[in-house]
């Protein structure tokens, strides 16, 4: 077991007669539980009315929410959690949807709160929060219903026509009687006609949408070809002459539907990835009033208002503290991973993290008026100038369309000097033989295909864009902390006074620092699995922590504040320090005993990822709002040259511009809410899955590990992904260019028509599934990304 | 020939059977989740030892 969180779910698992889990299960899940007493508290939240306004339906007795599972891998989570969950006295219905992670619960209000269930949840490893389902869900499900529709109609509506296609076609050789041939062609127009109006509907109104804003895109080629060829056929039916063509309409909208439909999974299954991200936890305050505190809905905080945060809550809205000492994280905010110190005065930023001792804060700001907000609008004005990208098919099918007129034209021209009689069939067997089907599958199988790639390495494209933008990057930027580092110290060097041990100075550090909140005591927490006992233990905010261990009178913190003037020696210095090091003095009541050096950890990865990067030809640069000293040093260990530090949201959003000012089509990685705008200004962003959510409401992409080497690989499956598509453009265009000779020439008939458009359009198709290949990874080829 | 005009409109009913039926497999849902049920029968819900099945036996089974 790894860690406490792990034991308690394998208990509760095994308790509750569920070890077939283990049996059945295919993917082990990955990464350490939170402990559960951790999360109860804020659980407890979603019982609250207010809360459970927006996304619970029914106020009676009988409730019913829509929850997303974390942590689901396999079909076997699906089956335990609802097993588990079912169990649960008060519970009337839970059942888990594996494809989407979603789950809808109803229960019981007098016998059961909804924090129950979702505590039980928890208890087995799951995490579990509610959502509102009535954003995307519905819309995704009725997308998903109507090309489900469009596709059987298709489906059938073609099979069928090709069956007494086959009946018109032997005719053709063995000839058939007038009477016969009618009838057969009135039949398969009856099929084909449903298929023409119905299942390719949303290709005829989007290429009116095109038409109507002057621009050609892909649905043009595809509604003409499909209209003409229907239309003659048609005529041909009614006045019983030329050829029919109601085989190759029908197969042309089956395959198209069927690409599309493709298309719209992917999209559907990073959208539902990215919503999971985003989390319906309302922040919570508490509010002092007369009468002592009353929880409250952050919302609802008005200017005036005090509030109470005890330690590792989270600020609730701007303001001034009038009581208390602590020091509070605001490394989302501004990208300085040590806390700062804040006093009795001092100005706090809504959304930033109180550390280590309560404070009461009275609120100065709200809503629109909040630091918070004014980077929301500075993302607003960012992701209203997001740079446009072509779509390269679409270029490709403008010229298409207008070569394929002027061609029609031509043709029709020649043939009534040559065969009035024949003009307008020999005209039309060319504008169906030259299908666009091939030039518009070209690009949505590929991309299709490519995204399913990535979101099999841990990232999830949410715009279409992603990848011919990522192809084009010259330059990736890179946010410091929290995206190349953890945002978190880490012991990096000890040097001890004359005649004192390492080991039992490490334990004593860590026996003052064993309740403390601080990211400090994290940092001694690794090392030490048993403190030892403290006695007498008094953090100073911002400073550091007295107390007693073994008998001494020890003090760990800032050396200004442990160096007493009376005291002796300094420890040596072991050699030179970093400039971002931060650097903790350990002395008892006579002389300093240790000096500790910490520094913000690196993510695995990082200097392989930048090298591999670099050998890709991308220029790397560093933008963070940390201290200069801190951004260089980093730069300089993970080998990025240009690195500016102590940047405001809007510099960094300026120092971007000017990159792509310059020409450069930049990529931006980031995960803090100071790192949205930049990352809504970039041509593609990345954001970590463990960052702000504002920051992934604003990223492209969001990156679900904490594996950077994903990102080369996502910028090779990129480039690929566009050569790909460039070779299917070529290839329908080669084709078509082959084909219309024969068909100007008066040589084709439907059925080779019909068979020529197919196998474009299969070649097409198996070309782009090249693309589900894993490029080159570190030695885990095939692995799920989770 | 004339059997095409017994056949041929039987084809016409039979496809339009067809897609009535998948429409209402559409909306009954049918499509909303696509890899659990294929998984979710080779789970054992009727194993005694799990909750709500009763008799909770400490043999296990092989």
């Amino acid at each position: 077991m790894c860690c406490p969180g792990c034991a308690a779910v394998a208990r509760a698992i095994v308790e509750g007669g569920l070890e077939d889990y283990y049996r059945y299960r295919t993917v082990t899940p990955t990464g350490q539980r939170e402990r559960v007493p951790d999360i109860l508290s804020e659980l407890t939240l979603y019982d609250r009315e207010e809360v459970q306004r927006s996304f619970v339906s029914g106020t009676g007795e009988q409730r019913e929410a829509a929850l997303i599972l974390e942590g689901i891998v396999c079909a076997a989570c699906a089956w335990l959690s609802e097993r588990h969950v079912k169990e649960l006295p008060g519970v009337v219905d839970f059942s888990v949807n594996y494809t989407t992670h979603r789950a809808r619960l109803s229960w019981d209000e007098t016998r059961i709160k909804l924090s129950d269930v979702l505590m039980a949840i928890s208890a087995i490893g799951y995490r579990a929060h509610p959502f509102d389902p009535s954003r995307q869900e519905g819309v995704y499900r009725q997308e998903r219903a109507r090309m489900l529709k469009q596709l059987a109609v298709a489906g059938l509506g073609m099979m069928q026509v090709m069956m007494v296609a086959v009946g018109l076609y032997a005719g053709d050789y063995g000839g058939m009687s007038p009477e016969t041939r009618s009838l057969l062609r009135w039949i398969s127009f009856a099929f084909a006609t449903p298929v023409v109006f119905y299942a390719a509907r949303t290709f005829f109104s989007a290429a009116w949408r095109d038409l109507k804003r002057r621009a050609l895109g892909m649905d043009v080629p595809v509604a003409l070809a499909v209209a003409t060829a229907y239309g003659a056929s048609t005529w041909a039916t009614l006045i019983g002459t030329g050829e029919v063509y109601f085989d190759s309409v029908t197969m042309f909208v089956f395959f198209l539907l069927v690409g599309r439909f493709l298309e719209m999974l992917a999209r559907h299954r990073a959208g539902q990835t990215v919503e999971a991200l985003v989390h319906l936890k309302p922040t919570m305050a508490r509010r002092l009033d007369r009468d002592g505190e009353t929880a409250v809905v952050a919302s609802e905080l008005i200017v005036g208002d005090s509030v109470r945060v005890r330690p590792g809550e989270v600020i609730p809205a701007d303001g001034l503290v009038t009581e208390g000492t602590s020091s509070v994280n605001e490394s989302l905010l501004t990208g300085e991973y040590l806390p700062c110190r804040r006093v009795v005065g001092d100005v706090v930023v809504g959304g930033s993290i109180n550390v280590e001792s309560p404070l009461t804060v009275r609120v100065a700001a709200v809503g629109a008026d909040s630091v918070l907000s004014a980077v929301i609008q500075l993302l607003d004005r960012a992701l209203a100038e997001k740079p446009r990208l072509a779509i390269v098919a679409d270029r490709v099918a403008g010229w298409f369309v207008g070569g394929l007129l002027l061609m029609a034209i031509g043709v029709y021209a020649f043939w009534s000097w040559y065969d009035p009689a024949r003009a307008f069939w020999v005209t039309l067997s060319v504008l169906v033989v030259t299908c666009p089907c091939a030039l518009s599958l070209a690009m949505p199988v590929a991309l299709t295909a490519a995204t399913g790639t990535l979101s099999r390495l841990g990232l999830l494209a949410t715009r279409g864009h992603v990848l011919e933008a990522l192809s084009r990057t010259t330059d990736i930027v890179f946010d410091k902390t929290g995206t190349l580092t953890y945002g978190r110290p880490e012991l990096v060097g000890v040097a001890v006074a004359e005649g004192e041990d390492i080991e039992r100075c490490l334990c004593w550090a860590a026996a003052l620092e064993q309740d403390s909140e601080h990211p400090v005591a994290q940092a001694f927490r690794v090392y030490i699995d048993t403190p030892l006992p403290a006695t007498a233990l008094f953090a100073e905010p911002g400073s550091g922590i007295t107390g007693q261990v073994e008998g001494r009178q020890l003090r760990i913190g800032r050396p200004d504040w442990v160096a007493r003037t009376d005291m002796m020696a300094e420890p040596r210095s072991f050699g030179v320090g970093a400039a971002e090091d931060g650097v903790v003095w350990l002395a008892d009541e006579t002389r300093v005993l240790a000096e500790f050096r910490l520094r913000d950890r690196l993510r695995p990865g990082v200097s392989q990822a930048i090298e591999a990067l670099r050998v890709l030809g991308l220029r790397v640069h560093m933008l963070s709002g940390d201290t200069q000293a801190a951004v260089t040093d980093v730069a300089q260990r993970v080998g990025v040259n240009e690195a500016i530090g102590g940047l405001a949201p809007a510099d960094k959003l300026a120092a971007l511009r000017h990159l792509q000012a310059a020409g450069a089509t930049v990529a931006m990685v980031g995960d803090g809410v100071n790192d949205a705008p930049v990352l809504a200004g970039a041509d593609v962003s990345v954001a970590l899955a463990s960052g702000a959510q504002l920051a992934h409401a604003s990223a492209d992409m969001v990156l679900l590990s904490d594996r950077l080497l994903r990102l080369p690989q996502a910028v090779v499956v990129s480039r690929r992904c566009l050569r790909i598509v460039k070779q299917n453009l070529t290839w329908a265009v080669g084709y078509n260019l082959m084909a219309v000779p024969l068909a100007a020439s008066g040589w084709l008939t439907p059925w080779m028509a019909a068979i020529g458009m197919s196998a474009s359009s299969l070649v097409v198709v198996m070309n782009a599934l090249r693309l589900r290949d894993l490029p080159e990874t570190d030695g885990k080829g095939r692995e799920a990304a989770v | 020939m004339t059997i095409l005009y017994l056949l041929l409109p039987l084809a016409v009913f039979l496809a339009i059977l067809a897609i009535v039926a998948f429409i209402w497999t559409v909306k009954s849902g049918q499509y909303d989740d696509m890899d659990g049920p294929p998984q979710r029968m080779l789970m054992d819900d009727d194993d005694p030892r799990l909750p709500g099945n009763g008799v909770r036996r400490a043999k296990r089974r092989p």
